[in-house]
């Protein structure tokens, strides 16, 4: 491997990815969205807009939502991430994804990773939420296929059941 | 065109103290970055004005909301997001609650900061019309010392602010005797979240009967900077309500702000909508004074 001075004003940088401790060697000023799909191969973030419009990129950090076209990966330092890829783990998000199955809340599909982050943000904070905050909740998520309407009862209709299963 | 991340220098200096002492070094080198909301935006659209840059994100001392007998003094690195859930801002500042909940969508607002939006400078930011009307002070800080100056007057011109090249907002202080006024907040644009306002207002009074004891209206997207109407506020106070002063204030707020035309909005209809926010706001303190 050759030191170049490229390398040289890299930085390492480590964090959790979904559980997993990673260490990259980036550029502080690398966008955290290009360092997940570029160098971990986590390719559930999209890019859309590439500034922070459209939502496609959502993942959580530190357990909040943000759009990782605009997180500098300098600070991710530290941070535990959670990805599309890695939510998979816990029941409500299980549920959340079989209600975007069933109620057709994926067309094209690009939208939907940063989509379900998002409701599932919005469910962690306000497990019941009523039809306006739920269209709070996802307004910074832009979808060009279903119209919302669907994306909106997917997660009604997941906060529903976790509101079942919880009594 | 795209900026290529090789050809930028991020540092995070992990303390307040030593994010000041670095500007100190070389002021007006370093671009201060928190939450990116902006400057990543400019740095994806290659318009940086600088390639070295400082991140305070996260910096303890930036993010502390104190509740104090008088005043509430925000760190100028909290969020939108802490700003929604504060309860104290909540019951006693709630335009500024307001602005934070239409500010982008969930995601800016949890990275967007209060001291970012105010350096930003933009005229349609939508929470700088409440730090207005609340007489927000701001504390700055560098290594020669903290300064304290009312936010009023902070913006000297459009994109430009008082902001000395080695200085950081520390804190944005709010006074905490607007209990009993009458509120009023309003933003137009084409929706909510993720857009930016054509006009957007905030606006506080109280009224004993008919007359106004006191009046606040800012508003901003009307001038090229985030504006008080001063002088409709100077005409109100002290006369009664009624449909002439009404139609008077209309004028007047229109003859105080300088609108344009651009890709959001025309200046003819930023000049209506603000005339018919004045109105509106004077007819809720009306209502109030009936009430």
């Amino acid at each position: 491997m050759s030191s170049s001075g490229e390398d040289r004003s890299k930085s390492e940088i480590s964090f959790t990815v979904n559980g997993e401790q990673k260490t990259v060697l980036a550029f502080p000023m690398e966008r955290l969205l290009d360092v997940l799909r570029l160098q971990l191969g986590l390719t559930g973030a999209k890019e859309g807009c590439g500034e922070g419009e459209c939502g496609s990129c959502s993942l959580l950090m530190d357990g909040t939502l943000v759009n990782s076209c605009l997180v500098p990966a300098l600070q991710a330092q530290g941070a535990s991430i959670v990805t599309i890829e890695g939510l998979d783990a816990s029941a409500g998000s299980q549920r959340l994804q079989e209600a975007f199955l069933e109620c057709g809340g994926a067309q094209c599909g690009i939208c939907t990773p940063g989509m379900i982050l998002a409701a599932s943000h919005l469910l962690n904070k306000n497990p019941r939420p009523t039809l306006e905050e739920i269209k709070e909740g996802l307004s910074g998520n832009l979808c060009r296929c279903t119209g919302y309407l669907q994306i909106f009862e997917a997660i009604a209709t997941a906060a529903g059941r976790e509101t079942a299963a919880s009594s | 065109m795209r900026s290529d991340p090789k050809d930028y220098e991020l540092v995070a200096p992990g303390s307040l103290q030593a994010a000041v002492g670095l500007l100190a070094r070389s002021p007006g080198e370093w671009l201060p970055i928190a939450g990116g909301t902006d400057v990543m935006v400019q740095y994806a659209a290659g318009k940086l004005p600088s390639r070295k840059l400082v991140s305070i994100w996260n910096l303890a001392e930036l993010r502390s909301i104190e509740v104090l007998a008088n005043e509430i003094r925000l760190g100028a690195g909290c969020t939108y997001t802490n700003i929604r859930e504060h309860g104290v801002i909540g019951r006693e500042f709630p335009m500024l609650s307001s602005a934070a909940r239409w500010t982008g969508g969930i995601a800016n607002q949890n990275r967007g900061t209060l001291g970012g939006n105010i350096v930003n400078a933009s005229p349609a930011a939508d929470s700088l019309p409440a730090l207005l009307a609340y007489d927000a002070e701001l504390i700055l800080i560098s290594v020669r010392g903290e300064r304290r100056l009312p936010y009023a007057g902070f913006h000297a011109g459009y994109k430009k602010t008082k902001l000395a090249p080695d200085e950081l907002i520390r804190a944005v202080c709010l006074p905490r005797r607007f209990s009993g006024y009458v509120c009023h907040a309003r933003k137009v644009g084409s929706r909510n979240a993720q857009a930016i306002s054509k006009v957007c207002m905030a606006a506080l009074g109280r009224v004993a009967g008919q007359t106004v004891e006191d009046v606040h209206i800012a508003v901003g997207s009307v001038a090229p900077v985030p504006l008080r109407l001063s002088e409709t506020e100077l005409m109100l106070r002290g006369k009664v309500i009624n449909e002439s002063l009404v139609s008077a204030a209309k004028k007047m707020a229109v003859a105080e702000i300088r609108p344009i035309d651009d890709i959001r909005s025309t200046a003819k209809y930023r000049a209506a909508v603000t005339g018919n926010l004045v109105a509106e706001f004077l007819n809720l303190l009306s209502a109030d004074g009936k009430a």
